[in-house]
């Protein structure tokens, strides 16, 4: 298995050499929403808290990076760490809401759906980060401002930051903390009657979870150049974040990064698919479908489904 | 502060919350009865606005006469939707649940937008502008025919729910699903029948409001938050709280519109949403919290 692992990463390592450029961003996309995905697999997938508004998260990241580099001039590299600051404490403020006044399943999605809105309707309407014209990063191509001329650069960084976020929540499952969130998730009361504080870890995973989230705002700004309080506020981005935890199987390790290197490819191939005869909207379509068909006929993802086939197969 | 000013929003948003709270009453019922939280609520809603759009441009028909047809349709989509997804998953986990209708959700926003596009619309219909003057405030007829046909059929559901046997049933069915199938109730196609009605009555409100509100797909979630604000302000499950709530809800909005910029109204939902969820999880009328 670690052998394996160590394979994979040098293959990916060593893919750029032969990506065309298509290729390349298909794969930096890819790599960002596996990112995005092992973020929000700490509070969603392992403590089961199911948040449906992290886009929030890294919307603030986004606008705080790129509103302290281009006004105070502020890199980047260190304005990413205050946009996760800023997003751990929305992250704060929501989990203590959510679980002080205990707010389970339907009730917390709604506390989550509704904090996005708020804050996309806020950026909507201050005209200090540009409004609903949105804010843009003029290209300067300074690496201090982290700006790349080469693609291949985004592609090491995405890269880097779904290695780190995965290492980070393979620490967690081994840990105490992880095992505690796992029986957060399986049954709460229980957990609790058993002396865990299910309030501590549940904040505990909230916080990391949204400091890593807007951490990769960041990125989203400075590879995007353009912030647009729909795009990165709205509900599309929330769903974009949570399908492929659930895809690959929320709860896991590897389901994140699984989920995105399917749906991603399929994601980009099909928007390019649909823009080009007009049917802007027809891939969230399949996403819906796709959403539909997994908690049917996969409740669990792909990733144990896989592991499990593979089991029986080696039997 | 001027009190005509005032009347004329409270008159409005009275006679304007009949739809939302027919709106409400589908989705408390579908909840009520099966615990299911319908989050596809407010895109339901939009497809009874095009039906009546697309009968209203295509064959003339009027929507105050087509909201009958549009229910109709929404009722064969719930019943199909129960029967084919609903029903595999009303025993899961609520983020099981949770999960199925918002891909339901995406489906059916992202097929409006397919099929009918982006732009805003607006259904015309021989009320539209249409007034009458009681002293120093006016009445618009529109408004007032719509409040009257949504609570005509909020009793329709209640006579239905208290005086009928399948009505019987599907209240015992919510009280206790198990004891209502020991009994030799055929739970599943109560709540084939339950979920039918539920989307039939947001079918018939998104009908009875597309001439007075214009719609576009992107607009299913900012109706589903405005349900669930109802509903659980109203309290979960509660047709008489669904339905009061949802004129609360729209005498508020009503004030709001009048006192307040749009986007800043669209941010009083939201918060109030939060304050309730935090405050009155329960709501007026409901028994106890989730």
């Amino acid at each position: 298995m670690k052998l394996a692992g160590f394979g994979a990463v040098a293959v990916l390592l060593a893919l750029p050499a032969v990506l065309n450029k298509y290729a390349l961003t298909v794969f930096i996309f890819m790599f960002f929403y596996a990112f995005l995905g092992q973020a929000w697999n700490i509070v969603g997938g392992y403590a089961g808290q199911l948040s449906a508004g992290h886009a929030a998260f890294v919307g603030i990241g986004a606008y705080a990076a790129a509103l302290l580099s281009a006004q105070a001039g502020l890199t980047p590299w260190i304005g990413m760490f205050i946009g996760g600051g800023l997003a751990a404490i929305l992250g704060t403020v929501v989990g203590y809401l959510g679980f002080r006044f205990g707010l389970r399943g339907f009730y917390f999605v709604l506390l989550t759906v509704a904090f996005a809105e708020i804050c996309r309707i806020v950026a909507l309407n201050t005209d200090a980060v540009g409004g609903a014209l949105g804010f843009y990063i003029t290209y300067t191509g300074n690496p201090w401002q982290f700006q790349f001329g080469d693609n291949r650069v985004y592609y090491y960084v995405a890269l880097a930051l779904m290695l780190g976020a995965t290492g980070i929540v393979a620490w967690i499952e081994r840990s105490r903390f992880g095992a505690y969130l796992t029986a957060i998730r399986e049954d709460e009361n229980a957990s609790e009657a058993l002396g865990v504080n299910t309030f501590k870890y549940k904040m505990l995973a909230m916080v990391v979870s949204s400091f890593l989230t807007g951490v990769g705002g960041t990125f989203y700004a400075f590879s995007l150049f353009s912030l647009q309080p729909n795009a990165v506020f709205g509900i599309p981005l929330s769903v974009e974040i949570i399908i492929r935890p659930i895809v690959g199987g929320a709860g896991t390790v590897l389901g994140p990064i699984l989920g995105s290197f399917i749906l991603s490819p399929l994601a980009e191939i099909s928007r390019n698919y649909f823009a080009q005869h007009g049917w802007a909207g027809a891939h969230l379509i399949a996403y819906g479908v796709l959403l539909v068909s997994v908690v049917l006929f996969l409740p669990q993802g792909a990733y144990p489904a896989a592991r499990s086939l593979l089991a029986r197969w080696r039997r | 502060m001027d009190l005509t000013l005032i009347g004329q929003g409270l008159l409005n948003g009275l006679l304007f919350g009949g739809v939302y709270s027919l709106m409400a009453v589908g989705l408390t019922l579908i909840f009520g009865v099966m615990r299911v939280v319908n989050f596809a609520h407010g895109d339901m809603m939009i497809w009874g606005m095009y039906l009546a759009w697309v009968l209203a441009t295509r064959l003339g028909l009027d929507p105050y006469v087509g909201f009958v047809a549009c229910a109709a349709v929404l009722f064969v989509l719930g019943v199909g939707l129960q029967r084919w997804l609903v029903d595999r998953i009303v025993d899961a986990p609520h983020e099981m649940q949770i999960l199925l209708m918002l891909g339901v959700a995406l489906v059916l926003e992202n097929g409006a937008l397919v099929v009918f596009g982006p732009d805003p619309q607006r259904v015309r219909s021989s009320l539209t502008q249409a007034t009458v003057w009681l002293g120093p405030v006016f009445v618009d007829l529109g408004r007032l025919l719509s409040f009257v046909v949504a609570l005509a059929l909020t009793l329709a559901l209640y006579l239905f729910l208290t005086r009928t046997d399948l009505g019987r049933m599907m209240r015992a069915a919510s009280d206790n699903s198990y004891g209502a199938l020991v009994i030799g109730t055929d739970v599943r196609r109560v709540y084939a029948v339950a979920f039918g009605i539920g989307a039939a009555c947001v079918g018939a409100a998104g009908a009875l409001v597309s001439p007075i509100l214009p719609f576009q797909p992107s607009g299913g979630l900012s109706l589903s938050v405005a349900s669930f604000n109802i509903v659980i302000i109203g309290g979960m499950g509660s047709l008489l709280g669904a339905f009061v709530g949802g004129l609360l809800v729209s005498v508020a909005e009503s004030f709001g519109a009048v006192f307040l910029s749009p986007s800043m109204k669209e941010l009083v939902s939201f918060s109030l949403l939060i304050a309730i969820l935090l405050f009155r999880p329960a709501g007026l009328f409901g028994k106890s919290s989730a």
